[in-house]
């Protein structure tokens, strides 16, 4: 761990005023045919607004599955997760669904773009359902893709997909923008650019960003990285002062 | 959801191949649902109509003779709305350039005013005029069939004389839609005609003036059919009637409604089957697509679309494709139905066709396939609009594999390695590959339905015609005459053999149910009309008693050994108890036999007949004709030959029509089935195809193991088709027994493998399409491709 780091308590509450996010006691446990796997076992955690948190963890550390509870894809076994004051534990199907529509922005390792829409189809196909979108062009533009709007995903490359899907997330003008292994799939400097992408939507749009990598390097950028580590939260260290993806090197 | 929808339209285009064939079997499946219906529908109200316009009417009987006053009477019985009485009688006539042997009925019609009751439609030329003698109104097949024309003259022996009659018109009329004459199976425009005369003119010759031989009457709304027929029996009976009859027993109306009951069959059992064939495609592709868009319905989820909205996108898939077959269905159904209504009209002589598609017909169709493709398709799309979003984005378990059925048998050390991928494959998807071969055998069953009605009418025709009556000629007297006429008949020159007949007209009863038909006596020892027993072998007509068809017998309800009352009604018209000995098969009319013997003393009768079976030497053919015409005692002269001929000739169109729409229709659904498995399994399978070929195997080899498993299921299907093919056609032959006749269930070694050819050609068809795709196989970017 870098010096210039300092260790923070877990569970100490912070600028309580801007939690975006409250979770406690969370656990999850699921099937895999006979087997039980205990996921999470118990994590507290706050987040804060407008800050750029990572998540790290070696696999297997339920990092996407904190994730996923935190934007309402999967469900707890026990424990809160309140999102401005909505339980999302107890919410049911449909409002899960609202709460992904209009406060959820997502960017995954695969992109899972949809093969049979344009760039600017895949950002349309979320804008056409929020409430107050940005343009599908403008989303694309903040992401540097302006030229590509009618290229399909099989014409465009890694790195333009991913971002493509950074676009798709933000333009619905999300208050929490969860990304899980956004440069898994990347190499070396199509990552740097995508994270560039990714830090521009924080600053300019003070979108709440978690990012999930395994890759510590990539922590520089955070304003709080979180370990975790076989199900429970292991540290939670402030930086501060944040690297500029460009400066990154892994 | 536009774009959405711009989603879905390019999923389908990207499987427009798949997408066209169940199209396809889809537009046969309604098709052929709109082709039966509205036909039948454009018959029924063409037929309602021609009635109508026309006063069909309502009740008929047919007397020796009663006076005109005996009209009044019948028309003070309650219920009667109109009677018109009648001149009916049967002739021979004698056609220029025509040397067989042609009979006619001839009608009167009154001469002054329209004919209150059967009015006929006139094509051509006029009807008779009232002053003049031998006028007379030709019905319009056989004017056709012999290219009369107005002006033209026809010689007819009317009641022992020869008169020249001047054709003035050519017509139709609701009486005579279909032209058959008694006793004969299919129409013959040829050989028999229905003529039109002057009620006074034909009244004179037959010594009927101020009498009739003939009734016929319409109803009052809600009248009782069966109280007014006893009592015109009652009536009628001094005046030898021979029993009346409602309108649903007219010989004419009663074929075309039997055709009706085919139609609507027909309109079931198909259908049926390309609707369930084309539910299980649209569900296999439907859920191919949504196994591969899994990550997609993920993403859609995590970005706030609803379960509701992942469904009805997916439901909006199902439609299009369902509506494109609803659509193209409709449209040949429609041309189909007027094609084959035109056909029927060749049949059906109805003066002009109103064929309409009625709106309730396509609204069914719609519906049905509607709600059987969302039907057969609703568990996957739920199961796809339910998935939840973080299982969505995890792969697809791999596929689980298990030792096979085969293997355990011991055998796996015979089979190659090919082999053994094929055999894994089969049982990998145990119900979708039995889904499949059940699909194709449906293909193979559909051929077979369609072209079993020729099997089995050859089979009827070789039962009737070549085992039981196997004579040259048959000749009708014009009344029962003495067995002395049956040896003037074998004196003629020519005449190798000669059997009497004894033909009475009775209505038979057991119990509360009864059946009017003619009961025939025959000689012991009969070599020209035998009867058959359950084994189809020769046997004499017991000494006493009667024999009856087998469906007359159930009908009846009657076992051999019970005791039948028998109405005569001819001569004295004696009621009598008689034996049922047995009952025996026939496929054609209902039939009560007797020995001729025992018939004339139940008639107590001396030694009468009605008629002789006559086998001839065809050098004399000609002027054997010629005498026969020239007998005033013979009304009428059949030649068995003619007869098959005709039935065949008339038959030939409707088979060759169905013919060849069953062998396209199973060509559609065969290469339906294997085309869309043949393509979704290539989709599946490309990557360990492609690394097949890497590994060093050729072209020929994938194409084996990828061809071969779709072979394998072609084969398995031909005999689960044959079973199914057999069980529509003994479905059908079930469906459309009746008392006119019965099909056999025979199904020709020829109709298994034309069956089978089909479905083979068209499976190896969609072979060679999709092995024109697995040949271009691009290795490098399947295998580059995430799993």
């Amino acid at each position: 761990m870098d010096s210039e780091m300092e260790e923070e308590n877990i569970g100490n509450a912070e600028g309580a005023e801007n939690s975006i996010f409250k979770v406690r006691d969370l656990t999850k446990v699921y099937k895999m045919g006979e087997v039980k796997v205990h996921a999470l076992r118990g994590v507290n955690l706050e987040l804060y607004s407008a800050e750029l948190v990572v998540l790290l963890g070696p696999s297997g550390s339920g990092k996407s599955t904190l994730l996923n509870i935190l934007g309402g894809l999967d469900t707890a076994t026990s424990g809160e997760v309140v999102y401005q004051g909505r339980n999302l534990t107890q919410a049911s199907e449909q409002e899960l669904t609202e709460y992904r529509r209009f406060h959820i922005g997502f960017v995954f390792q695969f992109y899972n773009l949809i093969p049979s829409l344009t760039a600017l189809e895949n950002v349309a196909v979320v804008t056409e359902i929020a409430k107050k979108p940005m343009a599908p062009e403008d989303a694309l533009e903040i992401v540097g893709l302006g030229e590509r709007l009618d290229h399909f995903p099989a014409q465009l490359s890694g790195g333009e997909q991913q971002r493509v899907a950074i676009a798709r997330a933000v333009a619905k003008n999300p208050e929490v923008l969860l990304c899980d292994e956004p440069t898994g799939a990347l190499d070396f400097t199509t990552g740097v650019v995508v994270l560039e992408a990714l830090e521009q939507v924080n600053r300019k749009l003070g979108t709440t960003t978690v990012i999930i990598t395994h890759n510590a390097d990539i922590a520089g950028m955070a304003d709080r990285v979180i370990r975790l580590s076989n199900g429970l939260i292991s540290g939670i260290v402030r930086n501060p002062s944040k690297k500029s993806p460009r400066e990154m090197r892994w | 959801m536009k774009v959405l929808d711009r989603k879905l339209f390019r999923d389908l285009w990207k499987i427009k191949g798949q997408v066209a064939a169940i199209a396809l079997v889809i537009v046969s499946g309604v098709a052929t649902f709109t082709m039966f219906i509205s036909t039948m529908n454009s018959l029924n109200l063409t037929r309602g109509r021609f009635y109508k316009d026309y006063r069909f009417a309502e009740v008929f009987a047919s007397l020796k003779r009663a006076p005109e006053s005996l009209k009044n009477r019948i028309a003070e019985i309650p219920g009667v709305n109109q009677v018109e009485t009648r001149v009916v009688a049967d002739v021979k006539l004698n056609v220029r350039n025509f040397s067989e042997p042609v009979t006619a009925k001839i009608v009167s019609v009154p001469e002054s005013v329209a004919s209150p009751l059967n009015g006929i439609y006139i094509r051509r030329g006029r009807l008779v005029d009232p002053w003049k003698e031998n006028e007379a109104v030709v019905g319009e097949p056989f004017a056709e069939a012999h290219g009369f024309n107005p002006g033209d003259t026809l010689d007819a022996v009317i009641n022992g004389k020869w008169k020249k009659l001047t054709i003035v018109g050519i017509a139709l009329s609701p009486e005579f839609v279909l032209q058959v004459r008694p006793g004969a199976i299919s129409p013959d425009y040829k050989r028999y005609a229905i003529l039109w005369m002057g009620r006074r003119a034909l009244g004179t010759a037959y010594d009927m003036e101020g009498a009739f031989n003939d009734v016929t009457l319409t109803l009052d709304a809600g009248a009782k059919l069966d109280d007014i027929l006893i009592q015109l029996d009652g009536l009628l009976e001094r005046y030898g009637g021979l029993g009346s009859y409602g309108r649903k027993d007219q010989i004419s109306h009663r074929y075309l409604t039997e055709e009706f009951r085919q139609l609507e069959t027909s309109a079931t059992i198909f259908p049926i089957i390309f609707i369930a064939v084309s539910a299980f495609l649209i569900n296999v592709v439907i859920s191919r697509t949504i196994s591969t868009q899994r990550e997609q319905i993920a993403a859609l989820k995590a970005f706030g679309y609803s379960n509701r909205d992942i469904g009805i996108h997916y439901l909006k898939l199902v439609m299009v494709i369902v509506f494109l077959g609803v659509a193209g269905g409709l449209t040949v159904g429609a041309w189909l139905g007027h094609s084959l209504a035109n056909l029927y009209i060749e049949f059906y002589r109805f003066p002009y066709l109103m064929y309409k598609l009625q709106p309730s017909v396509a609204i069914a169709a719609t519906l049905i396939v509607t709600i059987s493709a969302i039907a057969g398709n609703l568990l996957s799309i739920r199961k796809a609009a339910k998935l939840p979003p973080a299982e969505a984005m995890r792969p697809e378990p791999p596929t689980k594999y298990r030792k096979s059925f085969v293997e355990s048998l011991g055998l796996w050390h015979l089979l190659s390695q090919p082999a053994k991928i094929i055999v894994r494959n089969i049982e990998r998807r145990p119900i979708k590959s039995f889904l499949s071969v059940t699909g194709i055998a449906l293909a193979c069953a559909i051929m077979m339905a369609g072209t079993f009605f020729d099997d089995a009418v050859d089979f009827m025709v070789a039962v009737q015609f070549k085992l039981s009556q196997k004579e040259d000629m048959a000749v009708t007297f014009v009344e029962p005459t003495s067995v002395k006429a049956l040896f003037e008949l074998k004196r003629m020159k020519g005449i190798q053999h000669a059997e009497p007949f004894r033909t009475v007209p009775a209505r038979l009863r057991f119990q509360h149910r009864s059946y009017r038909t003619s009961i025939q006596g025959v000689p012991p020892e009969s070599h020209l009309h035998v009867l058959l027993d359950t084994d189809l072998k020769p046997t004499s007509p017991p000494p006493d008693g009667v024999v009856l068809t087998d469906y007359l017998g159930d009908l009846l309800a009657v076992k051999p050994g019970d005791r039948l009352t028998i109405e005569i009604l001819e001569g004295s018209r004696p009621v009598r108890q008689v034996p049922v000995v047995s009952l025996m098969p026939q496929y054609i009319g209902l039939n009560a036999y007797m020995d001729l013997s025992a018939l004339n003393r139940l008639m107590r009768e001396g030694e009468a007949i009605s008629g002789a079976y006559l086998t001839t030497d065809s050098l004399y053919q000609q002027e054997i004709y010629e005498e026969l015409i020239e007998m005033p005692r013979v009304v009428g002269t059949v030649v068995r030959k003619d007869e098959i001929k005709n039935f065949y000739e008339t038959q030939a169109e409707f088979l060759l029509f169905f013919t060849f729409v069953a062998s396209l229709l199973a060509g559609v659904i065969a290469f339906g089935v294997v085309y869309n498995s043949a393509r979704i399994a290539l989709a599946e399978r490309s990557r360990e195809l492609a690394s097949l070929r890497v590994l060093g195997y050729t072209r020929a080899e994938i194409s084996y193991i990828f061809l071969g498993e779709l072979a394998l299921l072609t084969l398995a299907a031909i005999p689960l088709g044959f079973l199914i093919g057999k069980g529509i056609c003994i479905y059908l032959a079930k469906a459309i027994e009746s008392d006119l006749f019965r099909l056999p269930v025979v199904v020709e070694p020829g109709t298994y493998s034309l069956a089978a050819t089909v479905v083979v050609v068209s499976a190896f068809l969609s072979g060679l399409i999709v092995r024109h795709r697995l040949d271009h196989l691009d290795l490098v970017a399947v295998l580059k491709t995430k799993e």
